[in-house]
């Protein structure tokens, strides 16, 4: 059995962080499953942990009155489900809902926060991982707020 | 239809050919098999021909299935104006007009030999795109890897479902499918095509990338898989211009130095990406 610190070393987003941060990370951490349907969290909740998932895929959703669930984005193995922990006031905006059977490394936000104020290395070298996350869905949504697919006038 | 299928003698005349049979895709969307009395001319993957609704007008239409053994030729048509609601209209018996085969198809043949092969498509770009998998999956064992990424709107706007779900199934072929929005029932992927390019398993220096669907999702799509490594001149883009003539005299869809009914539609990215951001071409 793979110790956490190995899991972690596994993740190409952690992959080049090196022996030390990764035994850093894996003191905040802990592996979690979620069954296809469970919600990972809801939003306005307290955005106290970072999922990063090793098998299956969370939906990002919202709910929307008189049209159910929308769903916006998912996740899958590899990939951070959210990152409202990273920023304050540190609630999540969002529902994210396991959509198959789904494991993960769920990461203490708190305790990793803490690490990364006491050693801004750590901090840095985190924020060089989390940043081209954030832009990619950043571009990610601005192409689906453009509805790109949608019908151009016949010319 | 001349004999043989040897090329019309004027390419400007509209032959007639009638509505077989009439499929809705999606709520805007409809394919039409079409039936010649005559053999069809020779067709490429990629090429389009002008579609003319009786007395309403003509579109330039990309050929979504070449004739099988059932003789029947696919045109996929999404109603967004006059004419192409007027195709879509048509029932089956009603006839049509049809100039073509024109254009410059995707480059499926011995240039693919030996290559790892990477389809991409956005909406309505997969019509284009379905004639060139179908032949790429006929010679399956001489190529490398066959991917195929298709992203659109939602689970309602998916084209060919039968078809799709058989690809998906297809060890021969890494399918992967995804939407912009959907509901809880949708257990696939949601986002951008580009999130999915990661995931595919190829060489990139060894890949041959065609590109279908809106230019904002093409420019980005190019460039994720110019990061991943993926050469300039080895992605290949279905443009789309207002046609006309179709042969190249009227000038109406002209792209820099290059005529789409022409030299395209399909053209190499190494050689219209500085113009893909010219807003005024």
């Amino acid at each position: 059995m793979k110790t956490l610190e190995q899991l972690i070393a596994e993740q190409p987003l952690f992959a080049d962080l090196g022996p030390d941060f990764q035994r850093l990370l894996a003191g905040c951490a802990r592996n979690v499953r979620f069954s296809a349907g469970s919600y990972l969290f809801r939003e306005g909740d307290p955005a106290d942990s970072l999922y990063l998932l090793r098998e299956g895929r969370v939906a990002l959703e919202a709910a929307a009155p008189g049209r159910g669930a929308l769903d916006f984005l998912s996740v899958g193995p590899g990939e951070i489900v959210g990152v409202s922990w990273l920023v304050p006031p540190y609630r999540w905006a969002w529902d994210a809902r396991a959509t198959t059977d789904t494991r993960g490394i769920s990461f203490d936000a708190t305790c990793v926060r803490a690490k990364c104020e006491a050693d801004p290395a750590l901090g840095y070298a985190l924020m060089k991982r989390f940043l081209p996350v954030l832009l990619e869905r950043l571009h990610a949504v601005r192409w689906q707020v453009l509805d790109v697919y949608g019908s151009a006038p016949e010319s | 239809m001349a004999a043989g299928g040897a090329q019309r003698p004027d390419p400007l005349v509209p032959i007639p050919v009638t509505v077989r049979r009439r499929r809705r895709e999606s709520p805007d969307t409809w394919s039409l098999q079409l039936e010649c009395a005559g053999p069809w001319p020779p067709s490429l993957p990629g090429q389009f021909n002008m579609l003319y609704a009786p007395g309403v007008g003509e579109a330039a239409i990309s050929i979504s299935g070449e004739p099988g053994r059932n003789g029947l030729l696919m045109h996929t048509i999404r109603s967004v104006g006059a004419v192409s609601r007027a195709l879509g209209d048509l029932r089956p018996g009603q006839q049509l007009g049809l100039r073509g085969p024109f254009g410059v198809g995707w480059p499926v043949g011995e240039e693919a030999e030996g290559r790892d092969v990477l389809l991409v498509a956005g909406g309505l770009g997969l019509a284009p795109l379905r004639p060139a998998l179908r032949a790429l999956l006929d010679r399956r064992r001489s190529l490398g890897a066959l991917a195929l990424v298709y992203g659109t709107r939602g689970p309602p706007d998916l084209l060919f479902r039968g078809e799709l779900a058989r690809w998906r199934r297809d060890r021969r072929l890494q399918c992967h499918v995804t939407v912009d929005q959907a509901g809880p029932e949708w257990q696939g992927e949601i986002g951008v095509v580009t999130r999915l390019l990661p995931r595919l398993v190829f060489r990139p220096g060894n890949a041959l990338a065609l590109l279908c669907g809106p230019e904002i999702m093409m420019r980005r799509t190019a460039a994720a898989l110019r990061d991943q490594g993926v050469p300039e001149s080895a992605i290949f883009l279905s443009m789309e211009r207002n046609m006309k003539c179709a042969l190249g005299q009227c000038g109406r869809c002209q792209f820099g130095p290059s005529l789409i009914c022409r030299d395209g539609p399909v053209l190499r990215y190494d050689q219209v990406r500085p113009l893909l951001v010219v807003r005024e071409i």
